[in-house]
């Protein structure tokens, strides 16, 4: 009985420090008031480092972003007049990214001079596209997505050629500038003119 | 018996909570929906609540770690005592659960549950569907195999298609440039955390609205909600004629769920965990990825969709669709909630199942993705071949090593990609067959650097032997009379 007798203590001293001054604020709802404003500074400056704590993987201090030249191995791997799959460590790595950080790329070595090298994934929705030397056609499992040798687009969904990478050769070794998975959205990892029309 | 009843009494003095919970159960409901079609809603409840135990159980064991996921569910499936049914359970309860959803939500769609005042209920209804299709989605991705591998780089793909942001998104989805340790981690944070919190909440919201206003009564034709005088009805159906939800109408919720769980226990047992499927190397390239079941549609849509319109599409079309399911309360509010006199809302629902329907078979069959392996493993049937001149076999030789047996089916073996080309003979002439090699067209690549003359014209004259017999194969009459043969004579030469 002495717990409820409290209680209707409490709230009858609440009721009598709540009543409103003659500007219809007591002095308890403005500091509340205030109270509250303080949260939401101290809201604010908690805010600011985790939005950048959140962003951290969009936002990269370095100016290349996450591209760097990564050896695809030496030149005698890549026949003349043939395309063959290489494999790469990427070079933004975390300890525990296991089998994922390695990447596959097609490297195709048009004429013992110059060389195209295509990314994996198909320009549609990402698929890795397979080398078919018959007939000379890169195909998608996906959607069925198809590339001519050259990566330009030759049928199906995507709108355009395979992304490419650029590359430099350096001591007999194929080095290509890579770091980011391409998307259609953001081809500029590994971008070329695989976009154009094989004709024109 | 007396020291329960005891505890019971302490505790209420204290939670003050037994009142409320008796005026919960017995809270009356109209008669007529103690009926077997209201039991989907707390037969989804009860699949959530297995998917919460069956999750926490599986987070015992599973590392959320790129190099190691794959591992530890390898270890779940075959060195853990029953860790395989606890897989099993998991992912057949999320089916179920997806399932169960859906048909909860074309129960209260087509009864018009969503009408005043229970607009709310179907906004939030709304969200939950699309939590659960993001822990179906986010589920998938833990299951780190080959095609939660390739799924992720679908999803970015679309990602990245939004303008402006879209390689901003990519990367926040990701957690960094690739696929990797960064992008299993946020994901599992997502499945574990963030969506069944916001699962949580939604829930919790949902079923205080159907406490609040009750159960939606039994739509009668000709019985028209109007904002004015429903509350005023609802009451008398409740108050009048209603019946006490416990336990007048429960038995049934109570007696369905227990079927769900057994039938998800019995789909465990018989069809067992869902994968993994190959390790998460992007550097095995022979795969063939494939999304889950509730989302194989959308995989078959990507394949139909225009180049040209596809991201628009993509980009614009789920949020028409969003915002058109949020806005339906407000559109259709009032009136009619029999279906008998809702044709547009019974076809709607119809062409949407249809749809659905049709694009998930096709995603099982992936017509239009070529077989990869048809040119070594699917020879010409014999009879393609009985008869044949060296030059058309020759042809038939350049069909396979070309790998056309990919795209195009003879006797109904090999790729759907092309046309079957049983009949090619009929339908294009030699001309046309040649130009069709050489410069492609449609969905066709151009052959024409690919194949020597003299292989074109071996291919072509296999090509021309393909027609039913006794069929004329197309030929063209100008043709005929350039170089001054009779048309006849020219079918003649044709078997």
């Amino acid at each position: 009985m002495a717990s409820q007798n409290e209680l209707v203590n409490i709230k009858s001293r609440a009721e009598s420090t709540s009543q409103p001054t003659e500007t219809g604020m007591s002095r308890r709802t403005m500091l509340f008031k205030l109270g509250l404003l303080f949260n939401g500074f101290a809201a604010a400056i908690l805010g600011v480092p985790i939005l950048r704590y959140l962003l951290s993987p969009a936002i990269r201090e370095k100016k290349m972003g996450y591209d760097s030249w990564v050896s695809l191995g030496g030149l005698e791997k890549f026949p003349a007049g043939e395309t063959r799959l290489a494999t790469y460590r990427n070079p933004v790595v975390t300890p525990w990214d296991g089998q994922t950080a390695d990447i596959a790329c097609w490297v195709r070595n048009v004429d013992g001079q110059s060389f195209q090298i295509f990314a994996i994934n198909c320009a549609h929705l990402g698929c890795p596209v397979r080398w078919f030397p018959k007939s000379g056609l890169f195909l998608c499992p996906c959607h069925g997505g198809a590339y001519y040798e050259d990566g330009s687009r030759a049928s199906g969904p995507p709108e355009r050629g395979l992304f490419q990478y650029s590359h430099k050769i350096q001591d007999g070794k194929l080095f290509i500038m890579t770091g980011e998975m391409p998307t259609p959205g953001s081809p500029n990892a590994a971008n070329g003119t695989a976009g154009r029309p094989a004709c024109a | 018996m007396r020291l329960i009843e005891k505890a019971g009494t302490w505790l209420d003095q204290r939670l003050k909570l037994g009142a409320s919970i008796r005026e919960t159960v017995e809270h009356p409901v109209p008669r007529e929906t103690a009926s077997w079609f209201y039991v989907f809603g707390s037969a989804a409840l009860t699949v959530f609540a297995l998917q919460l135990v069956t999750g926490i159980l599986l987070a015992l064991i599973y590392v959320p770690s790129a190099g190691e996921a794959w591992n530890s569910l390898q270890v779940l499936n075959h060195e853990i005592a029953l860790g395989w049914f606890v897989r099993a359970l998991h992912g057949w309860g999320s089916n179920f659960m997806l399932a169960i959803v859906l048909i909860h939500m074309v129960q209260v769609f087509l009864f018009g549950a969503y009408k005043f005042p229970r607009e709310l209920t179907w906004i939030l209804g709304v969200f939950l569907l699309l939590i659960t299709l993001g822990m179906a989605f986010t589920g998938q991705v833990l299951r780190f195999d080959q095609d939660a591998y390739w799924g992720l780089g679908i999803g970015a793909s679309i990602s990245s298609r939004v303008p402006v942001v879209g390689p901003l998104i990519v990367k926040l989805l990701l957690g960094g440039p690739i696929i990797g340790g960064a992008t299993l981690s946020r994901f599992f944070a997502l499945h574990v955390f963030v969506v069944p919190g916001l699962l949580i909440a939604f829930v919790s919201l949902h079923l205080l609205l159907v406490l609040k206003l009750g159960i939606n009564e039994w739509p009668m034709p000709g019985r028209i909600v109007r904002r004015a005088t429903y509350l005023q009805e609802y009451h008398e159906l409740t108050h009048k004629q209603g019946v006490p939800f416990v336990p007048y109408a429960v038995w049934k919720d109570v007696v369905f769920s227990g079927f769900i769980l057994l039938s998800i226990a019995a789909c465990a047992v018989h069809f067992g965990p869902f994968g993994p499927g190959g390790q998460p190397d992007p550097t095995i390239i022979q795969t063939a990825p494939r999304p889950d079941y509730f989302f194989l549609w959308l995989y078959a849509l990507l394949s139909f969709l225009p180049p040209s319109a596809e991201t628009p599409i993509l980009l614009i079309v789920p949020a028409v669709a969003i915002v058109g399911l949020l806005a339906l309360p407000f559109v259709a509010g009032e009136g009619e909630k029999h279906w008998t006199r809702r044709p547009v809302a019974v076809l709607a629902i119809l062409l949407i199942a249809v749809s659905l329907g049709t694009l998930t078979n096709l995603g099982e069959h992936t017509p239009w993705s070529p077989v990869m392996d048809a040119w070594s493993s699917q020879p010409i049937p014999a009879e393609y071949l009985k008869g044949r001149t060296a030059l058309e076999r020759r042809g038939a030789l350049v069909f396979q090593a070309k790998q056309c047996h990919n795209c195009h089916s003879l006797d109904g073996k090999g790729g759907k990609r092309g046309p079957a080309l049983d009949r090619v003979a009929v339908r294009l002439t030699q001309d046309q067959l040649i130009r069709q090699v050489i410069q492609g067209g449609g969905n066709m690549p151009a052959y024409g650097k690919n194949l020597t003359p003299a292989e074109t014209n071996a291919l072509v004259a296999f090509l021309e032997t393909l027609h039913p017999a006794g069929q004329i194969p197309a030929h063209d009459a100008s043709r005929d009379v350039a170089l001054g043969t009779a048309a006849e004579e020219s079918f003649s030469s044709h078997r």
